[in-house]
């Protein structure tokens, strides 16, 4: 049970950028624990940004990201009180999506 | 002959050249280091904490099922705005100087009756302690760029503010280590943490005014009362109690010393 992103998104008439918080432990499978067991790997895999059901951005995400990412981009368009989406899927199925308007 | 007098004067002008650039060079260091962390602070994970605290306050959880909102952290029941920066201080209810974990110990005690003392012996990101980190991200973050303002009224904070003074500069251990043998002095740095002079108001506020504050190095939110246990490992000292009154002497010492000296950027992000 992931925990809600922090998204922010401001347009300044042609251009929109988004900040996005994720809440993820991004755990590389390559850490032990303390009795000397690898600790399984649980990161997210594909990230999705859409602007108004339209993808903006799309990414794969892997063990080499750190922990509780940080994201921020641009695109082209976007205008006040348009909807910014932005979900993950991490490799043991769990999902998360957030909304964000623009603001 | 000719060339060699031409190999000393491109050594010398090889020198004239490289001592301008010495000054410059540790100035791009520490310009390089201020990047750095202007990089890191634009996407502080503490937000998350932040979140979560704001949301855990108002839930009602325990087995009274109350939320916090009745909680009194110096500023009247429930107020939480302003809180933070005026805090250790003393309670009359509980008859003694509290930081701001101890008083929450005591809120989800009275309020909600989750027995502090189980909390307290919680290791730190575990169970109620997570949800008291959060706690504290919020209501740290809902004094972000106030000045400190913690009060010395009361003759307990006097005698905390002492004692937090004495244990500062206190000295002992395998390694006759004392907080201010790390932070006694002006424009130290340890690798590329700066150590604030925690003895001088302005420093005192940098370095008080930080924490809570997220840990990029292990991902986790620790608060004053995880910091100072820090500081006591360090000194190879054992443990202190979570919310014991050493713990709150020396914030009361360091918030006093920072009042009206800064603002508090609380929850920070830290390497």
């Amino acid at each position: 049970m992931a925990g809600p992103m922090r998204i922010r998104a401001a347009s300044n008439g042609t251009e929109t950028e988004v900040k996005v918080l994720m809440s993820h432990e991004m755990e590389t499978g390559q850490r032990k624990d303390p009795s000397g067991a690898l600790i399984p790997a649980h990161h997210i895999t594909e990230l999705t940004a859409t602007h108004n059901g339209r993808v903006v951005l799309s990414g794969q995400f892997g063990p080499a990201v750190s922990k509780n990412p940080y994201l921020q981009f641009r695109f082209k368009g976007g205008a006040k009180g348009d909807k910014v989406t932005v979900s993950w899927v991490d490799n043991k199925g769990d999902k998360r999506s957030d909304e964000v308007v623009v603001s | 002959m000719k060339s060699r007098k031409y190999a000393v004067c491109l050594g010398v002008s090889a020198l004239a050249l490289m001592v301008p650039t010495l000054p410059a060079l540790a100035d791009a260091t520490s310009d390089g280091i201020a990047h750095y962390r202007e990089l890191l602070a634009e996407g502080n994970p503490a937000e998350l904490w932040e979140m979560r605290g704001e949301e855990l306050w108002r839930e009602a959880r325990g087995p009274k099922k109350a939320t916090l909102e009745q909680c009194d952290l110096g500023q009247g029941a429930g107020v939480v705005k302003g809180a933070f920066v005026t805090l250790p201080r003393y309670f009359a209810d509980t008859k003694r100087v509290q930081d701001l974990e101890s008083r929450l110990l005591t809120c989800m005690e009275t309020l909600q009756g989750i027995p502090a003392a189980e909390v307290a012996a919680t290791p730190f990101g575990k169970g109620e302690q997570e949800n008291i980190e959060a706690l504290v991200a919020w209501i740290s973050a809902e004094s972000r760029g106030m000045q400190f303002n913690v009060p010395t009224s009361h003759p307990e904070e006097k005698r905390m503010y002492e004692v937090g003074k004495r244990a500062f500069h206190f000295r002992g251990g395998p390694h006759d280590f004392g907080c201010v043998t790390c932070h006694g002095d002006d424009g130290k740095r340890i690798r590329l943490q700066d150590l604030p002079n925690l003895t001088q108001p302005a420093d005192a506020a940098r370095g008080f005014g930080a924490w809570p504050a997220y840990r990029v190095s292990s991902g986790e939110l620790w608060s004053m009362q995880r910091r100072l246990n820090d500081c006591f490992r360090q000194q190879r000292f054992p443990y202190p109690l979570y919310g014991s009154d050493v713990t709150i002497a020396l914030s009361t010492y360091l918030g006093v010393t920072a009042n009206g000296a800064g603002e508090s950027i609380a929850p920070a992000i830290k390497r």
